[in-house]
């Protein structure tokens, strides 16, 4: 059997289906065979094992992984050996559940156990390592049985098959999990610290293999917050290693993995972003991720070509990706971008693409260049890049969606020429409706997304929010459980209630409302940022006409401003003194009305200790209104 | 390797003394009390350009070690070791620019070249131009302007290539900046570098890589063009903040993986039975006559020559080896009759050793006087064992008697290592004595290699034929093939390096003891007879074919060991050692086999000289990958 299936998958299928398994595994799983026997069962399996994924799928439906789990448990090292082997070549196939490793708990630490044992073991059992640990719970399993101290000095082993598998667990460990990387770098192999064992594997005559997985276990390091961004071992190991990854001699699998590395590394880090762009040409090198398939390969080779077309996609998300993260801080950079060849076109034609990978890159990428004004003036309005946007935002996936509408938030500031033809293309709608949506973030976007569009708008465009919205949605966003929500759903509010005649009308047709909410937040329980932006709600109430009445007749909210007079912040004090100066302005109808009735309260007292208060814009602030009072 | 052993004890006992002095005189004057930091700084730039660029040969092509005070434009001024530019023009356009050069070019032999440059201030506008320029190019310019000429710029951060208008290329750079400029002489490229970052050299539409055409020599350069603007060179004084030595590990490893995949295609057979060829040939040539059997009877070969006659030469080579040189004329006489006749040459320098060998009391024709003492009883050459070359150091040592014909293994004397020779041959590493060798039998013949004439106890003898039968030999092992050309190859020399302490110790131990002869005074006679020989062989030569340089020195220098008291330190003892057989028995080898109609040298040892000289012709025509292909790291 062994030597007919040897290289030939028909004849695997063929032994499956004659029903090979279950008597191969019955053979290895008795203890009366003989040793020799269980061996070559096991070595059997194997060579099935080898063949197509549906051969897999046969295999583990016959259940082969606890057979061959509990195989491990003889003495003998060849058996191991053959089982581990097999084992193996299952757990790496895609189609095999990975939480089967983990059912059995005796498992892991069995197999750490058997890494002392041959150089083979430690190979095959370090490859399902690398291959099973998908999860942060797969994480904290290994971790907690000892996989650190038990796979670190197989980094300097003799084998270099070990010594990769070795290093591809460390960087599966490592991913977004601080309590393994900080161990990680406490970690000695022959008296080096770890961190070096990686620099050292990253040199640039080792397999570009070893290069990649090396700079990937530093980068998880590194944004786990083990290794500072300012470490030598990033700055001039890792981000130019990943540099390299990127360039032309490296094949596309690797450059799409350097790509989205070096893209993870220097996200958060101003400084390194500032480096990789001006490290080997790096944004022109990136340029070349879009020429795939390259039209020499389609006419030359057909092989070529299918493989230029199976990474085409690939490619293009990573460089998006990375231009993403490049462009996220700096201006001279996202500059640079822009500029680059094709660029806006190829962001634009990105956010149409099939893919849903490059749609979410391609609008990463443009939501990271959006934050920069001079762009938004020029590329992104000559490129009409909100149209696709626009497009994206139907009916897309939340991913999708929250990148979309938070670039979108950026298109809509004020200063945007792309805000007038988002606003007649009749995007209010939609964005009442992110604000239902169950996801935070996308409650967030749509009313912040909103909130910059009533930002010194029309009164037309105002009135058509408020309608949209509805006030029962407004009030709904009040009470959100997410304070950002709830932070912008106020600053619309205030930028819905500026200009006297705006907030007179709005205050006609929804004051009770807004007063009812504003009391509400003011008596719950909320941070200082939220109170002060009320408090300047009310301000701006103050301000209107025939809006001053629904303050001056509630003297329970009076009372509460008068609270927040002497409130212990100098915001909420400075917010508050503002509101009553605006009711008892001089100039207007009434004043004299409300300064009496304000007087017969208390407030000039107030205002009079304030004028003593050590904040000079507050003391100003007082100063001004009593002011009115002497005039 | 001889060459250069030699060397080494000379430089150290007559050198250092001498700079010791030196150094403390001035130390005195305190005229150069700073000077200990700067030899310090000195030294560590030498090891750094030797590690660098191991193949480039300084005594040819010497490395940029600073600006050249010479080579530059009057508004340049130069300090700190002439490391440090300033400019010292007016600046007020671009024609006050002002360039330097380093004092050498770039050797092409350094494959990868770098050099790094920290700007100290960028004066009034920071129009500083880092790069590199041809011999003659016009120093009142900044570097790039002109043809064969390039140049990165501080100001615009712009790439200038023999060209007025500069291409976009980097970030600019200002005071506090650490530039540095690398040289690709393996694809012609160069790049430069920010404070330790790699800009690139790829060409694309935004950015713009200088494309070498190496026509002329480039040198270091930088030019400067406003007040104040002040920089610093490293050439290797300091550690680069650019990784250089792993961008160059990139290269080597990629020149060592297209050596090792070279294609073969169809002819993988033709290769083996090459191979084979050069080693079965190799072992013949050297009188490895068992080995060479066993060789050709596993490999399936055929020998050229039949085995009397590989035995026949091993016997010849091993009489020299052992400085019985007389003994050797009468066989080579015997057994190929005409062939000394017809090459006076070789004859005459085979005369000439024996007279040395006479000196040395090692000949047969004086040693016959001592036969019965002790002492010559370490020189009695019985050795079966003898390599070629190997072997010659203490082949008297390896008196066991036992003449087997058979030439299982070589005898690896401890101390050749300390053996010099004046011809360029080759040789191999030291080869080890087997663990299991007595260690007794070792310091034995450390301490007493040199000298024949000492006693010995019996006892040793035992010792020694052990020793003999479990030494092994690795069969790599060089003779002078190579000698008419220049080639040299180094092995092993550090190692030999460390052993060469004790070799000289043991020199001066045993010196006083050594006499004339062997100390007696009928083989004095003999020798002084055999003088008046030589000296009537070389006037005749002289009257028949001319007066010969060669031979007049060779006997001169024979000659002179007689006007000391103590010829084995003397200024010409040197001819004394053991080792200086190995070169005449060489000669007569190849002689042998050139009267036999067969190479006089072995197809391997060609082989090795035409790479060693097809490397160096590399580094004449400038090609940059010779740097990383050289021979010795191939040779195991």
């Amino acid at each position: 059997m062994k030597n007919a299936v040897i290289g030939n998958n028909r004849q695997k299928a063929n032994l499956i289906v004659l029903g090979a398994v279950p008597r191969l595994l019955y053979l290895l799983q008795q203890s009366s065979s003989s040793l020799e026997l269980r061996t070559e069962c096991a070595v059997v399996l194997g060579s099935l094992s080898m063949g197509t994924e549906n051969n897999i799928k046969s295999l583990v439906d016959c259940h082969i992984i606890p057979a061959l789990l509990q195989g491990l448990l003889c003495s003998d090292l060849i058996f191991i050996e053959a089982c581990l082997r097999c084992l193996r070549t299952i757990f790496i196939s895609p189609v095999t559940p990975v939480q089967l490793l983990y059912t059995d708990p005796t498992v892991i630490p069995h197999l750490m156990s058997l890494l002392s044992r041959s150089q083979h073991t430690q190979e095959y059992i370090t490859q399902i390592f690398a291959h099973c640990c998908k999860t942060p719970e797969h994480q904290t399993v290994l971790f907690n049985h000892g996989a650190i101290q038990n796979i670190a000095p197989l980094l300097i082993s003799p084998s270099y098959k070990v010594r990769m598998q070795a290093l591809k667990c460390f960087s599966v460990l490592a991913y977004e999990n601080a309590q393994v990387s900080m161990t990680l770098v406490n970690v000695l192999v022959d008296g080096e610290q770890l961190s070096q064992v990686f620099v050292r594997m990253m040199q640039r005559d080792k397999p570009i293999e070893m290069q990649l997985t090396a700079a990937k276990c530093l980068t998880y390091m590194c944004r786990a917050g083990a290794i500072r961004t300012d470490d030598n071992c990033i700055v001039l190991k890792t981000l130019p290693c990943l540099v390299r990854m990127c360039s032309k001699e490296r094949l596309l699998e690797e450059r799409v993995e350097g790509a989205e590395t070096l893209a993870y590394l220097m996200e958060p880090d101003i400084e390194l972003q500032r480096i990789a762009s001006v490290t080997d040409h790096l944004v022109s090198m990136l340029a070349d991720y879009f020429k795939y398939p390259s039209s020499v390969s389609a006419i030359t080779d057909i092989k070529r070509l299918d493989h230029d077309l199976k990474h085409a996609h690939e490619l293009r998300q990573a460089a998006f990706k990375l231009y993403a993260s490049l462009g996220s801080n700096d201006e001279d950079i996202r500059k640079k971008i822009t500029e680059t060849e094709n660029m806006m076109d190829r962001i634009v034609s990105g956010l149409s693409e099939s893919s849903i990978k490059v749609r979410l890159a391609a609008v990463r990428c443009l939501h990271s260049l959006s934050r920069s004004v001079q762009q938004l003036r020029t590329s992104f309005h000559d490129h009409a890049v909100w149209k696709p946007l626009m497009k994206l935002l139907q009916n897309a996936p939340d991913e999708v969606l929250v990148m979309a509408s938070s670039t979108l938030c950026n298109l809509l500031l004020e200063f945007s020429p792309s805000k007038e033809p988002i606003l007649e293309s009749g995007v209010i709608e939609l964005l009442c409706s992110l604000t239902q949506s169950d996801s935070p973030a996308l409650r967030v976007n749509g009313i912040w997304a909103l909130m910059n569009m009533a930002f010194q708008a029309d009164q037309k465009v105002k009135v058509e929010i408020v309608q949209a919205l509805g006030t029962e949605q407004l009030f709904r966003l009040l009470s959100d459980p997410d304070t950002n929500v709830l932070m912008k759903t106020l600053g619309l509010l205030r930028n819905l209630l500026s200009t006297r005649p705006h907030i007179d009308q709005i205050m006609s047709s929804h004051g009770k409302q807004i007063m009812q909410a504003v009391t509400l937040i003011l008596e719950g329980e909320h941070s200082i940022e939220v109170k002060e932006q009320t408090l300047c709600i009310l301000a701006n109430i103050a301000d209107g006409n025939t809006a001053k009445e629904l303050i001056m007749t509630n003297d329970d909210m009076l009372q509460k401003i008068k609270y927040y007079m002497g409130h212990s912040n100098v915001k909420l004090q400075l917010a508050a003194t503002f509101c009553i100066s605006n009711l008892i302005w001089n100039e207007e109808d009434g004043s004299q009305e409300r300064q009496d009735k304000l007087r017969e309260m208390g407030f000039v007292d107030i205002l009079h200790k304030l004028t003593q208060a050590s904040d000079p814009n507050l003391c100003d602030r007082a100063k001004t209104a009593m002011q009115q009072y002497l005039a | 390797k001889w060459g250069r052993h030699w060397m080494c004890p000379v430089k150290t006992t007559l050198l250092q003394p001498s700079k010791a002095a030196k150094m403390a005189e001035l130390g005195a004057g305190s005229l150069l009390t700073g000077d200990p930091a700067f030899n310090y700084q000195e030294h560590e730039l030498n090891e750094r350009l030797k590690r660098l660029y191991p193949a480039v040969n300084e005594e040819e092509t010497p490395l940029p070690r600073s600006w050249s005070p010479k080579d530059k434009y009057s508004y340049i001024g130069l300090s700190q070791n002439n490391l440090r530019v300033h400019y010292k023009g007016h600046g007020k356009n671009h024609k006050d620019a002002a360039s330097v050069r380093a004092t050498h070019p770039i050797p092409a032999a350094c494959g990868i070249y770098y050099f790094e440059v920290k700007i100290v201030s960028k004066g009034r506008d920071g129009y500083m131009g880092i790069g590199l320029s041809a011999q003659g190019d016009n120093m009142n310019r900044l570097p790039g302007w002109d043809k064969h000429s390039y140049g990165y710029h501080g100001d615009d951060g712009h790439s200038f290539c023999s060209s007025g208008t500069g291409q976009p290329y980097g970030p600019t750079f200002t005071t506090g900046d650490v530039i540095g400029c690398c040289v690709n002489l393996i694809n012609n490229t160069c790049f430069y570098t920010k404070n330790g970052h790699s800009l690139g050299n790829k060409l694309s539409a935004l950015s713009f890589c200088p494309c070498l055409s190496f026509q002329p020599n480039l040198y270091p350069t930088v030019g400067l063009q406003t007040p104040g603007e002040i920089v610093d060179a490293n050439f290797g004084q300091q550690p680069f903040v650019f990784d250089i030595e792993d961008y160059m590990s990139e290269w080597r490893a990629k020149i060592h993986s297209m050596i090792a995949r070279f294609p073969i295609g169809e002819r993988l057979g033709d290769w083996q039975a090459v191979l084979q060829n050069m080693v079965s040939s190799y072992l013949v040539h050297h009188g490895y006559c068992a080995t060479a059997m066993t060789f050709a009877r596993a490999t399936e070969t055929m020998i050229q020559e039949d085995q009397t006659s590989i035995k026949n030469r091993q016997r010849i080579q091993k009489l020299v080896l052992a400085g019985r040189v007389g003994e050797a004329i009468d066989a080579t006489q015997q057994l190929y009759p005409g062939l000394l006749e017809h090459d006076p040459n070789l004859l005459f320098m085979l005369k000439c050793r024996q007279f040395v060998e006479m000196v040395n009391g090692t000949d047969s024709e004086v040693r016959c006087f001592s036969a019965r003492s002790p002492k010559s009883q370490d020189s009695y050459p019985g050795s079966p064992n003898l390599s070629p070359r190997h072997g010659a150091t203490n082949a008297h040592l390896h008196n066991t008697g036992a003449d087997s014909p058979t030439c299982s293994n070589g005898v690896t004397p401890t101390n050749k290592n300390k053996s010099h020779n004046k011809y360029t041959g080759v040789s191999s590493a030291s080869a080890s004595s087997s663990p299991s060798s007595s260690p007794s039998s070792v310091n034995y013949s450390e301490s007493n290699s040199t000298d024949s004439t000492k006693s010995q106890p019996h006892s040793a003898t035992s010792n020694q034929e052990t020793s003999d039968s479990e030494m092994e030999i690795e069969a790599e092992h060089y003779s002078n093939g190579v000698t008419e050309s220049s080639t040299r190859i180094m092995n092993g020399t550090y190692k030999h390096q460390e052993i060469l302490q004790a070799d000289d110790n043991s020199v001066d131990d045993s010196c006083s003891s050594r006499q004339l002869c062997g100390g007696n005074q009928a083989a004095t006679e003999r020798m002084i007879q055999f003088g008046r020989e030589l000296q009537a062989l070389s006037e005749q030569l002289c009257r028949q074919y001319g007066k010969n340089a060669t031979h007049k020195k060779m006997l001169q220098d024979a000659f002179s060991l007689l006007a000391y008291s103590d010829p084995w330190n003397c200024p010409v003892g040197q001819q004394l050692d053991p080792m200086q057989r190995e070169a005449i028995c060489s000669a007569l080898n190849s002689a042998i086999l050139e009267s036999q109609n067969l190479p006089k040298q072995p197809p391997l040892m060609l082989a090795l000289g035409q790479a060693t000289e097809c490397v160096q012709l590399m580094a004449k025509v400038r090609s940059g990958s010779c740097s990383f292909a050289r021979v010795d790291n191939f040779l195991h």
